[in-house]
């Protein structure tokens, strides 16, 4: 194509925008979805950190208190209560992690109908939590339940798992395991369907079998999945309400609380709207789970500079 | 293949395996088929404590029916759609745009912000709670179904465009920079050349992102009261509320609750699956 006199004239002159068009494109194309999640995420962030320093009812004047919410945070028996719920929260939740690997290698083979099994396992995962939540209370129930039913005919005692103190947090937890290793089975048949076929074989040459095979061979190639399901696992597990909120509200006596439920309560529920308080509450998770956050980024970094 | 293809097996392990498949499902599954049998029998089979036995008459449609014309049921699942479909539209929009700055285009703070996007994505709920709903109210968006969207658009937009971004690094590079040289605008590069390439990353966040909003209970609960604009999540205790001890009735509520993201997952399963576990495979 000859370029006519005009555009020869005209290419100097480009407009700022074209001049400057790799450089100001992705600012453009950034700009809404940075303004939502600045003005609804981020923001909000700071403004917690900033509540948690006032006594504040979340409608007449605050009053700055500075430390106060904390102090009075290492005295109160519920907030300790809650973190070590969440301390068994964190630990047991991981069971879903073995528990979804054990599940896929089970299911990993090609026997006909294989792919409905592998959905309807994977099917608790796509419930809503509250339905979760309903779905287990009525599967505990003292004395209309399943799971007594069940004991009952192996000859074992009525239990009445969500009413006792120390049996109702893991009564829930195992409510949640349910959806969660779900989840990691998926994961894990992704991975297992990618493992290279020639290093089982030459894992085969050398004997190696069953228990070292797995340990040796199958694991270490599916570290990419391990890395999503403790990612996803551990956000799950700090960020458990909706179970708590459906199958106890807290109870018995308050020892299921966690942090998540325990900060709800006391920013928003009829006991009374300590906003200072609860933001308080919030920070401290936000601080256990930014270790996490901090170690997910490093790894993604990490993984970034290889490539 | 790990572990050992069945085929290659002894013939008693192949028998064991074939009758272990459904016994193991059936225990898996065992919580929610109570459930099911619960929500078609009568109220009668409660009262007389026949509570795992035979349902004594099938009493799905009546039920159900209940469940459909006698309640506020259909009204919390209008609102459920009515939030889940903009926020499915607007958190994918956004972050393909967003997707699109990071993925393309190399620039100083790029790797910051897309850190940011990630960090805040796994952010709990809590610390964001008091400020939010006080944003929300003062935008007179309390109890409407607008803030609830406004919020869940600006907070998927974190995952999504997690997802996206890396979705388009590993698109190849070469056709961006072929269309560059070609001369063409950038956005049109965008609009002609990524997003026909995007069509299944948008439909794998599409359907992810619909199950997420849909079963959202938290948010539902601290920006919504009232049957006007609460979802369903959030109903379905006012409706267990309403018909307390009835389980039949309960158990028939829930799983119309549950419908619509199970649906959805058993049509799209190919493209559900392929979000849930992107980055599971190197």
């Amino acid at each position: 194509m000859t370029d006519t006199p005009a555009q020869q004239v005209a290419a100097p002159q480009r407009s700022w925008y074209k001049r400057n068009e790799i450089a100001v494109t992705p600012w453009l194309f950034l700009a809404p979805a940075i303004l939502f999640f600045a003005f609804y995420v981020i923001w909000p962030i700071y403004q917690s950190i900033a509540i948690s320093f006032y006594d504040w009812d979340g409608l007449g004047e605050a009053q700055y208190v500075g430390m106060a919410n904390y102090v009075e945070l290492m005295d109160d028996s519920a907030f300790e209560v809650s973190l070590w719920n969440n301390l068994k929260w964190l630990l047991f939740y991981l069971l879903a992690i073995p528990g979804g690997l054990f599940i896929a290698l089970f299911l990993n083979q090609t026997v006909t109908g294989i792919r409905i099994y592998k959905s309807l396992f994977f099917f608790p995962f796509v419930l809503s939590q509250v339905v979760v939540g309903l779905v287990f209370s009525w599967f505990y129930l003292p004395n209309e339940g399943l799971l007594n039913g069940v004991l009952g005919l192996v000859g074992l005692g009525p239990v009445n798992v969500l009413g006792d103190p120390t049996m109702a947090t893991y009564g829930i937890i195992a409510a949640g395991l349910w959806p969660q290793t779900a989840y990691c089975m998926i994961l894990y048949l992704t991975g297992l369907n990618a493992v290279d076929p020639e290093q089982i074989e030459a894992g085969r040459l050398d004997n190696a079998k069953g228990w070292k095979m797995l340990w040796y061979i199958i694991i270490p190639q599916l570290k990419p999945a391990t890395f999503i399901a403790f990612v996803v696992t551990i956000i799950g597990a700090l960020r458990s309400f909706d179970l708590i909120s459906i199958m106890t509200n807290g109870g018995p006596f308050g020892q299921t609380r966690v942090l998540s439920f325990y900060m709800f309560e006391k920013a928003l529920s009829e006991y009374g709207f300590r906003m200072g308080y609860g933001a308080a509450i919030a920070v401290v998770l936000f601080l256990i789970m930014l270790v996490f956050i901090a170690y997910f980024l490093w790894s993604m970094w990490s993984e970034e500079k290889r490539r | 293949m790990f572990p050992t293809p069945i085929e290659k097996t002894p013939r008693s392990w192949q028998l064991t395996y074939q009758s272990l498949l459904p016994l193991a499902l059936i225990m898996w599954l065992l919580p929610l088929i109570a459930v099911a049998i619960f929500s078609i029998k009568p109220a009668s089979d409660f009262t007389q404590g026949n509570y795992w036995g035979m349902p004594s008459s099938f009493e799905l449609f009546a039920n159900y029916g209940q469940v459909f014309f006698n309640s506020d049921m259909p009204r919390y699942m209008l609102n459920s759609v009515f939030i889940t479909v903009p926020t499915v539209i607007g958190a994918v929009a956004l972050s393909c745009l967003a997707g699109f700055a990071l993925g393309v285009y190399k620039f100083k703070s790029n790797i910051w912000i897309f850190f940011m996007f990630v960090a805040g994505n796994f952010v709990p709920f809590q610390i964001l709670m008091v400020p939010v709903r006080d944003l929300t109210l003062d935008m007179g968006l309390y109890n409407t179904k607008t803030g609830l969207v406004l919020f869940h658009v600006a907070f998927q937009t974190g995952f999504c465009t997690l997802f996206m971004r890396n979705f388009i690094r590993a698109l190849p590079y070469e056709l961006i920079e072929a269309a560059r040289v070609e001369g063409i605008a950038e956005w049109k590069i965008f609009w002609y050349v990524v997003i026909p390439l995007m069509k299944p990353a948008i439909a794998a966040l599409s359907v992810l992102i619909f199950t997420f909003i849909w079963n959202d209970y938290f948010w539902a609960v601290v920006l919504t009261q009232g049957p006007e604009s609460q979802p369903v999540t959030a109903g379905i205790t006012s409706f267990n509320a309403q018909f307390r001890a009835a389980y039949h009735l309960m158990s028939a509520g829930s799983i119309v609750a549950a419908l619509p993201p199970v649906l959805m997952f058993f049509l799209m399963q190919r493209h559900f699956i392929a979000g849930l576990t992107l980055g599971a495979v190197k």
